[in-house]
């Protein structure tokens, strides 16, 4: 294993970028989105120069490893602050710094208008690094510290304009229901420490041989309910809808192209663990699969256009969790389907805040329409991205999402099956919502507030759209031409023998392009050659009202844990001030009144004193007679 | 530096200096107890230099005949945890002199006195961590209770009165009850070698189970009321609503601690086997105090009583982690008492100023501090972080630490307290939401951020809070020996990874 | 002459004292009893001191009226103030210190 002194540069260039922003104050109000873009890509720049170090070497000596100092040593509880960069970690690290950074671009023009850009800055610089540390931690440990802190940037951006109260509210919701998925993460990490002695990946990875299935089937159900949290899973999947509170460049880093996937980065990243438990293997597809649909379904409905993104992001992450829980084989694809998947849906979030940017920050897109016209540029970046999720040939996501669907399919017995028709019914449902996304927004009749005035975005904002286009267009193929990302990935996962194919891949790709022609078709029946009302129709179905309510999924919450919380909280204050304060202020009265009562004794007359102080003697003597007697 | 004494001298000469002083001239009053207090920190600080980490002994150990025809000793020492819980003391004492500058005002008496009774204070916090003989520790242990009743009753707000006496009646019943278990100590010390308070010889005494039952009861409770453990709480919210901040600094941070620290030294030290047979219904009792406290800190109206409340839930965590008898688990509740008083000075003193300039301690009163005043709001919000252990914040270390320890031994306790971290998140982003976010209410718009002084004396809290998240090394290295001595004391060995079950 | 006939005359003038403490509202009389009553005392001490042939008792009894001397000062001064403030020496009247 190789080492390097440079891997921490990473992480603190942008670390450097936040605290100097959030130190400086107002002071560094014309110079603070400079430095944080600066520091952002001075961090993609050591990402490449690692990479090509890594490229040059081959594959055992690929992993880089630093250690930085002794961070908690206690009794054999010994855990490092130390650093890994292995083929994996290194496809993150480009990813977060590279469309971090044209995200930091887009954001200068984005933001230019808001009184706090620095700070939003700032949030930028701690999020990347954040995520990076949460990529290069070398045990569980280092990666907890990155995972909450990427809960903290993005409770943070999500509250960035946080004077609206329901803005505030949304990044509360996302911190808690984090937490959640992080305790999860704590078990994880507890109950590796208790069964194997160690929580670094490497330790894990070579104990977990020999180790007990049960304990690490605990282990893989803990990471996995830590991933539901961080990658708004099943079932903690609510709060990434009230997430789009945040600026639209957060909403297509955070969640859309990186945070959100850590969970899929945690699983794979422990797929020695998920090997060896196919229990928590099992729950990982089924998971992904109740997601997959679950974001989809939910996007049928929305007119919001960032909230039917954030569905489609959750149904499109369901894909990728489904394919890291398929085993080795799904590994290499969940990843590729995550790289793609940053790409368009980052350039979708981002053609997204450029049509607020000129419609006076509207997000109904019932209240859109011919932009196409007015923003040529937009559409085309949006339409690559857009082309791109449905998986049409040779689009990025046709290599991704179509090897998952293969795989799926390819699974034994029943599972592969019931999994094949899962995310082919994906695929069709999101060519339906993502159609209806792009006919609202670009096609038909303008359905504009009279105030509107649609422009094209600056240089700033199209210019990173663009590129990111252009990775939607092209990264699927460089990424699976030859098989590369498979062949680079292939020395972490163990390995598989090829299984038998179910379906011809032709076949599947087929069966893939005539659902989402199906999927499309609909959209067009529904929305182009029908009038679209402004405001959205409420003599819908039931089943159209609970798929705007999110499927209930905030009204089950609400009723089951919120309310039963605020109950018992209620309660509790009340006993803590009746019962337990009560006791012993009970104490205190008793004393009190025992008091009046012996009081009563005292007249005040020196003639009853005197009596008794006689009866006092005279019972005195009389008792000591009778014990003397 | 190197004598404890000395070092308990030192806030006394600044008493006497003060005492000195003409009444009227309140500024210099405050400057000598802030230079006072700063010569003892360091010096405290140049005597844990000069502490030798890997020694398990007692160390600066001191011994003058007190009251000979009892066997009396006025004797001092400390190991590790001494150290670390005096190291605390003296640093956030110059911390609260300097944050509560004005708080003296408007008490029943005069800024002198509020400033003799902080010096004195500071001088048996000192000697509560490093006396040997229980008799001086006894009356150390009540000693501290007058100041604090003073500066609760004088200088509070609110039902000071009647706070300030329930804490007073609360702990001394606490109080008597080890003192009958001391005596009995001394007592039975007579028949077993020669009367005696030192703690080392009684540790030596042979005794039977049930006195040593009974005994341990006597102690325990005295640390748990101080401490405080789930149900004998309640005084802490009453007083901790109505004293200063600064007070409250040193109630919650340093006077609590004492109950934990006893825990430690005397529960564990004289009465291993009675520790052991209670350590179920303590451990039991520490759960309830992490989730009961984490609930009633959401459930809060008033600012200070809900940081009240979540240091019940903190303290929890320190008690599970002593009792669960495992090297992480003792050394991350002695982290956490070191880590705790610092995050709660962060929201007690930080919360205090909000409170002055608000007029108003209840948490509605508050709206749209960020925008108001930022620095005030970043200080809030990032000593709420350190509260809920976030990672990167020391708290998270030493939180992590009783965590696991206690997971290795008993999981499913751990496996309960590790849902107070949800709680936690609840318990402080709600009044940060309230308090910081959302429109600025009607009130508080013309709030002015923190001057000079304030942002001085905040600033190492959360320096020191951040440090230790990322380098807890220094105190660990430190903590490690004394906490391993005494789980080998007591007979247990960490337990070691079960995965060879297979 | 018995011995034993002194103490029945002390317990006698012992219970007439008490009786009077008792009963009797002006305050010089309830003193006179209280007088009375440590004569009692005084003649029983003098008694046994008689009866066992040595001094302790004779002692004691100077001892008594050491104390009931000072006794009769204080106590007149208070009296004396009382009926001052009050115009009665009514020992009923002052009961200022009750409840």
């Amino acid at each position: 294993m190789t080492t390097s002194s440079s891997l921490v540069y990473l992480i603190a260039l942008p670390l450097v970028g936040a605290t100097i922003l959030l130190l400086a104050g107002r002071r560094a109000d014309k110079w603070g989105h400079i430095l944080g873009t600066l520091m952002s890509a001075s961090s993609f720049a050591v990402g490449v120069y690692q990479l090509t170090q890594m490229l040059g070497r081959s594959n055992e000596a690929r992993p880089v490893t630093q250690k930085l100092f002794e961070w908690i040593s206690v009794g054999s509880f010994k855990v490092d602050a130390g650093l890994m960069l292995d083929q994996l970690s290194i496809c993150f690290v480009l990813l977060i710094t590279g469309v971090g950074t044209l995200i930091h671009i887009y954001s200068i023009s984005y933001m230019s208008h808001d009184h706090d850009r620095r700070r939003f800055f700032a949030y930028l610089n701690l999020f990347i690094a954040a995520m990076l540390l949460l990529v290069l931690g070398n045990s569980y440990l280092n990666l907890y510290v990155g995972w909450e802190g990427v809960g903290l940037a993005s409770y943070l951006l999500i509250g960035f304009w946080n004077q609206k109260p329901a803005y505030a509210t949304a990044s509360k919701k996302a911190f808690v229901m984090n937490r959640i998925g992080d305790m999860g993460l704590s078990f994880a990490i507890m109950i590796a420490f208790a069964t194997l002695g160690t929580v670094s990946f490497d330790g894990i990875k070579a104990a977990s041989e020999h180790a007990s299935t049960a304990a690490l089937t605990a282990i893989g159900i803990m990471l996995l309910v830590a991933a539901t949290g961080k990658s708004a899973q099943f079932p903690l999947q609510a709060w990434l809808g009230d997430a789009m509170a945040g600026p639209t460049p957060v909403s297509a880093l955070i969640h859309a192209a990186t945070m959100v996937t850590a969970g899929v980065y945690l699983i794979t990243r422990s797929n020695f663990i998920f090997d060896a438990a196919p229990t928590a293997q099992l729950l990982v597809v089924i998971v992904g699969a109740i997601t997959l649909i679950f974001g989809a379904l939910i996007g049928t409905a929305k007119d919001d256009i960032k909230k039917a993104l954030a569905a489609s992001t959750m149904s499109q992450i369901g894909y990728m969790i489904l394919g890291a829980g398929l085993g080795p084989v799904g590994y290499a694809f969940a990843i590729m389907h995550l790289l793609t998947h940053g790409f368009f849906k980052a350039g979708m979030f981002l053609g997204a805040g450029s049509v607020m940017h000129g419609m006076n920050d509207e997000v109904n897109m019932r209240k859109y329409g011919a932009l196409r016209k007015f923003m040529p540029i937009t559409f085309i970046t949006f339409g690559l991205g857009y082309l791109a999720i449905l998986g049409v040939p040779p689009f990025a996501g046709f290599y991704s999402k179509d090897k998952i669907i293969e795989t799926a399919f390819n699974a034994a017995g029943n599972k592969g099956l019931i999994l094949g028709i899962v995310t082919l019914l994906g695929a069709g449902i999101t060519a339906f919502y993502m159609s209806r996304v792009m006919i609202l927004t670009f096609t038909g009749k303008s359905r504009w507030d009279d105030d509107a005035h649609p422009h094209e975005s600056p240089l700033l904002m199209w210019l990173p759209m663009a590129i990111l286009a252009i990775g939607s267009v092209a990264s699927g193929f460089l990424l699976s031409n030859g098989n590369a990302l498979v062949n680079w990935l292939a020395p972490l996962f163990a390995e598989h023998e090829e299984e038998a194919e179910r379906l011809n891949p032709n076949l599947v790709s087929g069966l893939a392009l005539a659902v989402v022609a199906l999927g499309v078709a609909i959209a067009f029946i529904k929305y182009s050659r029908q009038e679209v009302a402004a405001v959205a129709p409420e003599d819908v179905s039931v089943f159209t009202k609970i798929a705007r309510k999110d499927l209930m999924q905030d009204a089950f919450n609400e009723a089951v844990f919120m309310r039963t919380g605020q109950a018992l909280t209620a309660t509790l204050v009340k006993t803590d001030e009746a019962v337990i304060d009560g006791a012993v202020q009970g104490v205190g009265s008793m004393a009190m009144g025992s008091g009046s009562v012996l009081r009563g004794i005292q007249t005040g007359f020196v003639r009853s004193y005197a009596a008794l102080i006689l009866v006092g003697a005279a019972l005195l003597i009389g008792a000591i007679w009778m014990v003397t007697k | 530096m190197n004598s404890l004494t000395l070092l308990m001298l030192l806030p006394l000469i600044g008493t006497a200096v003060i005492a000195a002083l003409p009444k009227s001239n309140e500024t210099l009053t405050k400057q000598v107890a802030l230079a006072t207090t700063v010569i003892v920190a360091a010096a405290t600080i140049a005597m844990a230099v000069g502490f030798q980490r890997d020694n398990v002994d007692l160390q600066f150990v001191e011994k003058y005949s007190w009251i000979p025809s009892f066997g009396i000793n006025f004797s001092l020492g400390i190991d590790g945890l001494s150290l670390v819980l005096i190291l605390m003391s003296t640093v956030l004492a110059p911390i609260v002199v300097l944050a509560g500058w004005n708080e003296a005002h408007g008490g029943r008496w005069s800024v002198k006195v509020f400033y003799v009774l902080i010096l004195v204070l500071e001088t048996m916090m000192i000697g509560v961590f490093a006396a040997t003989d229980v008799f001086l520790f006894y009356v150390i242990f009540e000693a501290m209770l007058i100041p604090v009743y003073f500066l609760i009753g004088g200088y509070g707000s609110g039902q000071r009165s009647a706070a300030a006496v329930k804490f007073l009646i609360y702990s001394l019943f606490g109080g008597l009850l080890m003192l009958g278990s001391i005596i009995a100590l001394y007592v039975m010390s007579g028949a077993q070698g020669g009367h005696t308070f030192d703690l080392a010889a009684l540790s030596q005494l042979q005794m039977t189970s049930t006195t040593q039952n009974v005994l341990f009861l006597g102690f325990f409770i005295a640390f748990a009321i101080k401490a405080p453990l789930w149900p004998l709480h309640t005084w802490l919210p009453d007083a901790a609503e109505s004293a200063t901040p600064g007070t409250s600094v040193l109630l919650l941070g340093v006077l609590d601690k004492v109950g934990t620290f006893g825990m430690i030294r005397y529960c564990l030290t004289l009465f291993p086997d009675a520790s052991k047979t209670f350590t179920p219904l303590i451990l039991v009792l520490s759960v309830i105090s992490i989730i009961y406290g984490a609930f009633l800190a959401i459930g809060q109206k008033d600012l200070k009583r809900l940081i009240a409340f979540t240091s019940i839930s903190h303290f929890g965590f320190i008690t599970m982690g002593i009792f669960a008898m495992t090297s992480q688990g003792h050394s991350g509740a002695t982290l956490y008492m070191f880590n705790h008083g610092f995050s709660t000075a962060a929201l007690f003193l930080v919360g205090g100023w909000m409170i002055s300039r608000r007029g108003s301690s209840t948490i509605a009163d508050f709206g749209g501090l960020q925008r108001v005043t930022p620095v005030m709001a970043w200080s809030f919000f990032l000593a709420g972080m350190s509260s809920l252990a976030l990672p990167g914040m020391s708290s998270f270390v030493s939180e992590f630490l009783v965590l696991v320890g206690t997971f290795t031994r008993y999981p499913v306790h751990a496996a309960i307290a590790t849902f107070g971290i949800v709680l936690a998140a609840l318990y402080i982003l709600i009044p940060v939401q309230k308090a910081l976010h959302g429109p600025t209410t009607p009130g508080n718009e013309e709030l002015s951020d923190l001057n000079l002084r304030e942002k001085i004396a905040i600033a190492p809290v959360i320096a020191i809070i951040v440090a230790l998240g990322f380098y807890p090394s220094p105190l660990l290295n430190v903590i490690n020996p004394a906490s391993a001595h005494v789980i080998a004391q007591m007979g247990f060995t960490d337990p070691a990874p079960t995965n060879g079950d297979k | 002459m018995d011995a034993a006939n002194y103490l029945y005359l002390s317990v006698l003038l012992f219970t007439i004292g008490a009786v009077g403490v008792v009963v009797r509202r002006n305050a010089i009389v309830v003193f006179m009893c209280v007088e009375l009553m440590l004569n009692a005392a005084n003649l029983a001490f003098v008694t046994f001191s008689r009866i066992n042939g040595d001094l302790n008792g004779q002692v004691v009894a100077f001892f008594t009226m050491v104390v009931a001397a000072c006794e009769v000062v204080v106590g007149l001064a208070i009296i004396v103030t009382i009926y001052r403030s009050r115009r009665s020496a009514s020992v009923d009247d002052a009961s200022l210190l009750k409840r």
